[in-house]
């Protein structure tokens, strides 16, 4: 299926400033590993070293958090969009 | 720069300055504002609180204010009650209840946030401020970015409650209703910090806004003659006032304002959208998301962003989660007006009934002090317990009108009373 990664501002440093990248990918997990093939300095801030999605990553299909659709094995059609938002979190520390 | 904090990535270490960013762009974790405590404690002392005004404000050098900073206006100090019936009621010795259902100027904790927030938002020249919400926060946005002359944009989930909308728009806010939940609308405001330039408190602005909810716990201590409390049950929408609270006690033990000692950390959530507490008593490693299904509409956020870190802290002190059910919602509510004379939003009846439940549990102990906190106002959300007082019916302006009255409602003990 071919789909579009949208890519944050903060993320475009490793996509050449592209905004979008466009691939061809039968699930999110699919599409991810073809991103970060293609940029490699991006793999480490998608996955951990478990090669888990980073903790501070949310990933949506068109408007649902993927957690909602079964996890990174949720399959594409054609045509949709996925967006890869940091979490907004503050946290605390001393 | 001369300022005493920075912001500094919570999983790298790395420092950067004070900028209007939430995450870190090496590692794109979470950043946090870090102090020089060092410093701090040679210039900060607790008595120099004594000349100041009882409000947030007292406590601006352990804030992420700019140099020369003055409150514009008096949010915070808000009372901590002593309970005498429900503390009795509950069998409990020292039971306090932290009362910002009357905080200055929009009745909820997020007046706290919303200052800090906004003094960055000055700071880095922000001319439109704005903010995800639930509720609460917008109210408070609107309210103290008018006083203080910031244009202000809110995005909010279509259904709030009517109050919540209508105490937004008369302070002159731009409301934006998003079709979805929360988190649909938190995501959309990422995305919008992302090509705007503007100051969305709890997005790019999110670490100094959190910074204020610290003013919460500093509050409690020095109530409580500069000791901290055994317990405290705080409730848990995103999870960050309950880790401010956690920061603040200790800050001030760093400092040496107050004794160092464990305080049990104690979260309330609605069983209707329950992440944190699930995660919590499920210890799993991730919590999950869920799809929040609750009348305690300020608490419903399905995904909290600061859930990870709101579970680590309960679990370090040995606290413990809980939630409690919309029925059980709207009977704590009551509770606390009539035992409390407080009348608190859906939030705080979720706070006061998780408190009781985690009393029956035996979590919290009898001989100890507690401190429930109370974040927001019942006159927000009247919808929810309706229901529970129905008009009675009128009566004719005549005396024997109302000794029928009282003779129909309370039969005998009418009878006994009019002799």
């Amino acid at each position: 299926m071919s789909v579009t990664i949208e890519i944050p501002t903060a993320f475009r440093r490793f996509t050449g400033g592209a905004p979008k990248v466009d691939c061809s990918a039968a699930t999110v997990a699919e599409a991810l590993n073809q991103l970060t093939a293609r940029f490699p300095d991006l793999g480490r801030h998608v996955r951990d070293d478990q090669g888990q999605i980073r903790q501070f990553l949310n990933v949506y299909l068109n408007e649902e958090d993927i957690r909602f659709l079964g996890g990174e094995s949720c399959t594409l059609k054609e045509g949709d969009r996925v967006l890869l938002v940091p979490s907004i979190a503050g946290g605390s520390g001393l | 720069m001369s300022d005493q904090y920075q912001l500094r990535c919570r999983e790298c270490g790395k420092t950067w300055g004070n900028i209007p960013r939430s995450f870190c762009e090496d590692c794109f974790s979470p950043l946090e504002v870090a102090y020089d405590y060092d410093s701090l404690k040679k210039t900060v002392r607790r008595e120099n609180l004594a000349g100041r005004d009882f409000n947030m404000w007292r406590y601006a050098e352990l804030l992420p204010l700019p140099e020369g900073f003055t409150g514009p206006n008096a949010v915070g100090g808000t009372p901590l009650v002593a309970s005498r019936k429900l503390a009795a009621k509950w069998g409990l010795k020292n039971l306090y209840f932290k009362n910002d259902a009357v905080c200055f100027p929009s009745l909820s904790f997020k007046d706290r946030v919303v200052a800090t927030a906004l003094s960055a938002a000055r700071r880095f020249n922000f001319t439109t401020v704005g903010c995800s919400s639930t509720g609460n926060l917008a109210n408070a946005v609107a309210a103290q970015a008018a006083q203080q002359g910031f244009d202000a944009c809110v995005f909010i989930p279509a259904d709030l409650e009517p109050a919540k909308v209508l105490n937004t728009a008369v302070y002159g806010a731009r409301i934006v209703r998003i079709n979805g939940n929360y988190d649909h609308v938190n995501r959309l405001c990422a995305q919008i910090a992302d090509r705007f330039q503007w100051g969305l408190v709890n997005v790019n602005l999110r670490p100094y806004y959190s910074e204020g909810s610290k003013t919460h716990g500093y509050e409690i201590a020095e109530q409580l003659g500069w000791t901290l409390p055994d317990n405290v049950v705080v409730p848990m929408a995103g999870g960050s006032l309950i880790t401010k609270i956690a920061k603040a006690f200790r800050e001030l033990v760093t400092l040496g304002w107050v004794e160092a000692k464990p305080v049990k950390f104690f979260g309330a959530q609605a069983t209707g959208c329950s992440p944190i507490s699930d995660g919590v008593k499920r210890n799993l490693a991730r919590f999950e998301p869920q799809k929040p299904n609750t009348i305690a509409r300020s608490l419903a956020i399905g995904n909290p962003a600061d859930g990870p870190f709101a579970i680590k802290q309960i679990r370090e002190s040995g606290g413990w989660a809980e939630d409690i059910s919309d029925p059980e919602i709207v009977e704590a509510i009551k509770l606390l007006a009539e035992t409390e004379g407080i009348f608190t939003e859906t939030a705080g009846g979720v706070t006061a009934g998780v408190t009781q439940k985690l009393i029956a549990q035996g979590r919290i102990h009898p001989d100890e002090t507690t401190v429930v906190c109370i974040t927001g106002n019942g006159l927000k959300t009247t919808d929810a317990i309706a229901a529970e007082f129905p008009a009675t019916e009128a009566i004719a302006p005549r005396l024997e009108a109302f000794e029928a009255y009282l003779d129909a409602q309370l039969g005998a003990t009418a009878a006994s009373a009019k002799a």
